[in-house]
Formats: C-alpha cells, sequence, structure tokens
C-alpha cells in the first residue's frame, strides 16, 4: 500500500520529445504501475534512456505530460536512477553513500548502520573505507545500485545497469534487483539484453525509433509477441 | 655579495624576518579571502546559466591580467581620506595590502576554478541532478571533489600575490617595519643600492614560493592517492 503522495502511477500522455529539430520520443500513452519490474528493450537509439529521463524528471517533454500519482512537475524525491555509466564521487565507498543519504535528510544517527546494510545488499561489504574510483567496473556499478537505493525510491529507473558487466558481474546485480523489486521498489529497466528481461521483468515495453511498438506481460511478450518487430528483435534480427 | 645576503639570514636579522612574516600574513590572508570569494564564483560561473553569462567569463579572464599599479590606484583612491570607505582608516596598513592582492588574484582564482569546474560538471551533472541535489549543494560538491585540481588556482593566485610589487607599494607605503614586504623591500633597497640584502630577499622569496608549491604538491599527491583519483 502506497502513501497518498506516491509517485505511482508513472504516467506518460501523448508525450513528444525533441531534441533540436530531431523528434526523439513520441509516445501516445505508457502507465507504469506498481509491481514486477518493468523492462524497456529496444535497439540502441530507440528511445530507452529518453523514456528513463522523462520519467526521472530529468528531461521536460517537448509536448505532452508525464505526471506521477495524477501530479506534474513532481520532484524527484522518491525516484533515483542508475546511469549506464556511474560516476562515483571522489571519496569512499561508505561517504558515496552517505551522500545520497544527505540528499534525503536521512537522520545522521541512523547512516552508518544504513551504508552497512546496503554495502552488504549489493555484497560490497568491507568496502566502506575503498576509493569509491578505485573499485572495478562491476563493484562500481553495485555501489551505484547502493547508492540510489540510498534514497528510499519508490521508483528506481535503471539505464542498462548490466550492459557493460561480464556475465558473473551482470548476475550479482541482476540478484540484487530481484531482491530490491522484492521489498517493493518499483523498478524500470532499460536493456536491449533480453536475457535481462526475460529474467527479471513482469512487463515489457518494446520501443523503436521512439515509439513504443508493444506493451504486454512478460509472458505474452515472449511468447506471442503481437508485433513483427518484437518478433524480429526477439530472433535476433537488426531492427533499423 | 651573495655571502653578504646569506649572513643577514643566518644571523636571524629581526628586521629582516619581520618584512618576511609580513610578506607571508599578507599574502596568504589575501589567497584566503580571494579563495572565499572566487572558487564560489567560478563554480556558479560553470554551473548557472543566465543572460550575460558569456561576458562575465570573458571580464573574470581578461582581469586575470590586471595590472597591480591600477589595483592599488583603485583602492588606494577607495580608502584614501577622501573617498568612500576613508573613514575606516586602513591606508597605509597591512589590511589595506591583504585587500589590494585580494582584488588582484580573485579573477585568477575564480577564472580557473571556472574551468576545472565546468570540466567536472560535465562528468558529474546527471549524477547529482538524479540525487535532487540543488545549485548550492552542486557547487559543494564540485568544489570538495575538484579539491586536488583547485589547489593549481590557489597556488596561481598565491604566486601572483606572493610577487606583486605595485598594488602593496600604493596601498601600504612600504613603511619601515610596518607595511614593508619582501618585493617593496627589494625596490627599495635596489634603488639604495644596498645589494645584498636586496638578493637575500629575492633569494628568500624564492625559496618560500618554491617550498609552499613543494607542499602543495606533495599535499595534493597524498590526497589524490587517499581519495583514488591517481
Amino acid at each position: 500500500m502506497r502513501a497518498p503522495d506516491s509517485d505511482l502511477p508513472l504516467r506518460f500522455e501523448r508525450v513528444r520529445f525533441e531534441a533540436g529539430n530531431r523528434l526523439i520520443l513520441d509516445i501516445e500513452s505508457l502507465s507504469i504501475t506498481n509491481g514486477a519490474p518493468t523492462a524497456v528493450v529496444g535497439p540502441n537509439g530507440a528511445g530507452k534512456t529518453t523514456l528513463l529521463r522523462l520519467g526521472m524528471g530529468l528531461f521536460e517533454p517537448t509536448v505532452g505530460r508525464v505526471t506521477w500519482g495524477g501530479r506534474e512537475k513532481v520532484p524527484p524525491t522518491r525516484r533515483a536512477i542508475l546511469f549506464q555509466r556511474p560516476v562515483m564521487l571522489m571519496r569512499s565507498a561508505a561517504n558515496n553513500i552517505d551522500y545520497a543519504l544527505a540528499s534525503v535528510n536521512a537522520p545522521s544517527r541512523d547512516r552508518r548502520r544504513k551504508i552497512a546494510e546496503l554495502l552488504a545488499l549489493v555484497g560490497l561489504s568491507g568496502f566502506e573505507d575503498r576509493p569509491a574510483r578505485r573499485l572495478s567496473g562491476g563493484e562500481q556499478q553495485r555501489l551505484a545500485l547502493a547508492r540510489s537505493l540510498a534514497r528510499d525510491p519508490e521508483i528506481l529507473f535503471l539505464d542498462e545497469p548490466t550492459a557493460s558487466l561480464d556475465p558473473a558481474a551482470a548476475k550479482s546485480v541482476e540478484d540484487v534487483l530481484r531482491a530490491v523489486a522484492e521489498r517493493g521498489v518499483k523498478i524500470l529497466i532499460s536493456t536491449h539484453d533480453l536475457g535481462t528481461a526475460r529474467r527479471l521483468a513482469g512487463d515489457v515495453v518494446l520501443i523503436h525509433r521512439g515509439k513504443i511498438l508493444e506493451h504486454s506481460v512478460s509472458e505474452v511478450f515472449f511468447k506471442e509477441p503481437r508485433t513483427e518487430e518484437a518478433r524480429r528483435f526477439q530472433a535476433s534480427d537488426l531492427l533499423i | 655579495m651573495f655571502s653578504s645576503a646569506f649572513e643577514l639570514l643566518i644571523t636571524g636579522d629581526p628586521g629582516l624576518y619581520r618584512i618576511i612574516g609580513l610578506s607571508l600574513y599578507v599574502s596568504l590572508t589575501a589567497t584566503l579571502i580571494a579563495a572565499l570569494v572566487g572558487l564560489p564564483l567560478g563554480a556558479l560561473l560553470a554551473l548557472k546559466e543566465f543572460p550575460g553569462r558569456g561576458a562575465v567569463i570573458v571580464i573574470v579572464n581578461a582581469l586575470m591580467g590586471m595590472p597591480p599599479v591600477v589595483v592599488g590606484l583603485a583602492v588606494f583612491l577607495l580608502l584614501s581620506r577622501s573617498g568612500p570607505l576613508g573613514s575606516f582608516g586602513i591606508l597605509f596598513t597591512p589590511r589595506a595590502m591583504i585587500i589590494a592582492q585580494a582584488i588582484l588574484i580573485t579573477p585568477i582564482i575564480a577564472a580557473l576554478a571556472r574551468q576545472t569546474i565546468a570540466d567536472l560538471w560535465v562528468q558529474y551533472r546527471d549524477e547529482l541532478a538524479g540525487m535532487n541535489i540543488g545549485t548550492a549543494g552542486s557547487v559543494a560538491t564540485l568544489l570538495w571533489d575538484g579539491r586536488f585540481s583547485l589547489l593549481t588556482a590557489l597556488l596561481a593566485g598565491f604566486g601572483r600575490a606572493s610577487a606583486e610589487v605595485g598594488a602593496v607599494i600604493i596601498v601600504g607605503g612600504n613603511i619601515d617595519g610596518f607595511t614593508r614586504t619582501m618585493t617593496t623591500a627589494i625596490a627599495l633597497e635596489t634603488s639604495k643600492g644596498d645589494l645584498p640584502l636586496a638578493i637575500g630577499l629575492g633569494a628568500v622569496l624564492l625559496i618560500i614560493v618554491i617550498a609552499i608549491n613543494a607542499i602543495a604538491w606533495t599535499v595534493r599527491r597524498t590526497g589524490e592517492r587517499l581519495a583514488g583519483a591517481a
């Protein structure tokens, strides 16, 4: 049960987003509700990252409305985003998380405990004092995930979180995401890896050339895709 | 001539040490004040979009080349008895010298800080926006995370302050035992023909500047290593 000021559902209503004169995204309607993770899939340049940034509130639509729990222009106090290449602040792993905790005014007396919990959740216990920039790519990705979770988000946006990771590191990130979803955090994950979508998502949104071609529950999407593009994407055909 | 200069140093000539102490006090205080103004100003210029921002950046960059005598003259006019700040009565005091040097080096620190922070902002912008960090928080974060690079801006400011003579001689008056610094003393002693003292002061000035840069370099390297920046 969400609080009355919940950011869910997240709705895109007749949203167009242009950069310069180029149309990047054109969505007639999309509603993201509470529940299992939603995977946004599509080829590179389809508009997945732009969709996530609009949903996070980092971009404003050129035309149309994005609403969170029925409200427009809601500051991202209950949302967090993990970028494909997260930037580590030039401080220790623990202080990276502490920074995020401070950004949501978490009481200082609880911070040490929360930092330990979050580092344990992402498998980085014992890394507290390590400079964040000295961690490996996979470790940085997990630390960035812990930093995002420190904001106690209701919606967590993940932009290709496993794209640059080896299979073992990708699996550990997926395990964490599964645990996070079970805690009731709504996950919106963009990926061009259908395996990730199949393993994690409850529903799948297929985007191609800035348009949503299909939005269906995961089982339907993978067993009975409604569009030719979805069938081709799943068959690893090039969608150009 | 050189031996006479170093004899003054080794024997601990009180006049010489007073001059060295005042020089360090004035230049380090001016650098501190200029840092408090210049670093946030540079960061704001890097972060904030506003009409005329380009013109402000050009002006700040141009002010890096401000002639010290012009700054000295402007501060003199402000602090002289008939000037708007004449009632404070601080002309020909170390305070006036600090003000002049701070004005002189604030644009240097601001301009160099702006470039450093602008480069960092490109990396951090999305991440900080994602954490809903406002302008003040972003400025503080970027200044902290850019602290090792910003040390170079502070050293440039200190170098300029410790080396300049034009501004401090106008607003300080080069009063023996009160406002005489190493640079003004070198100019005076040279004009008097007392070259040993001038050379001794010149050598001390060089040694101090090298020592401060060496300390800063060591602090930077150690800090970078501990923070994982290098």
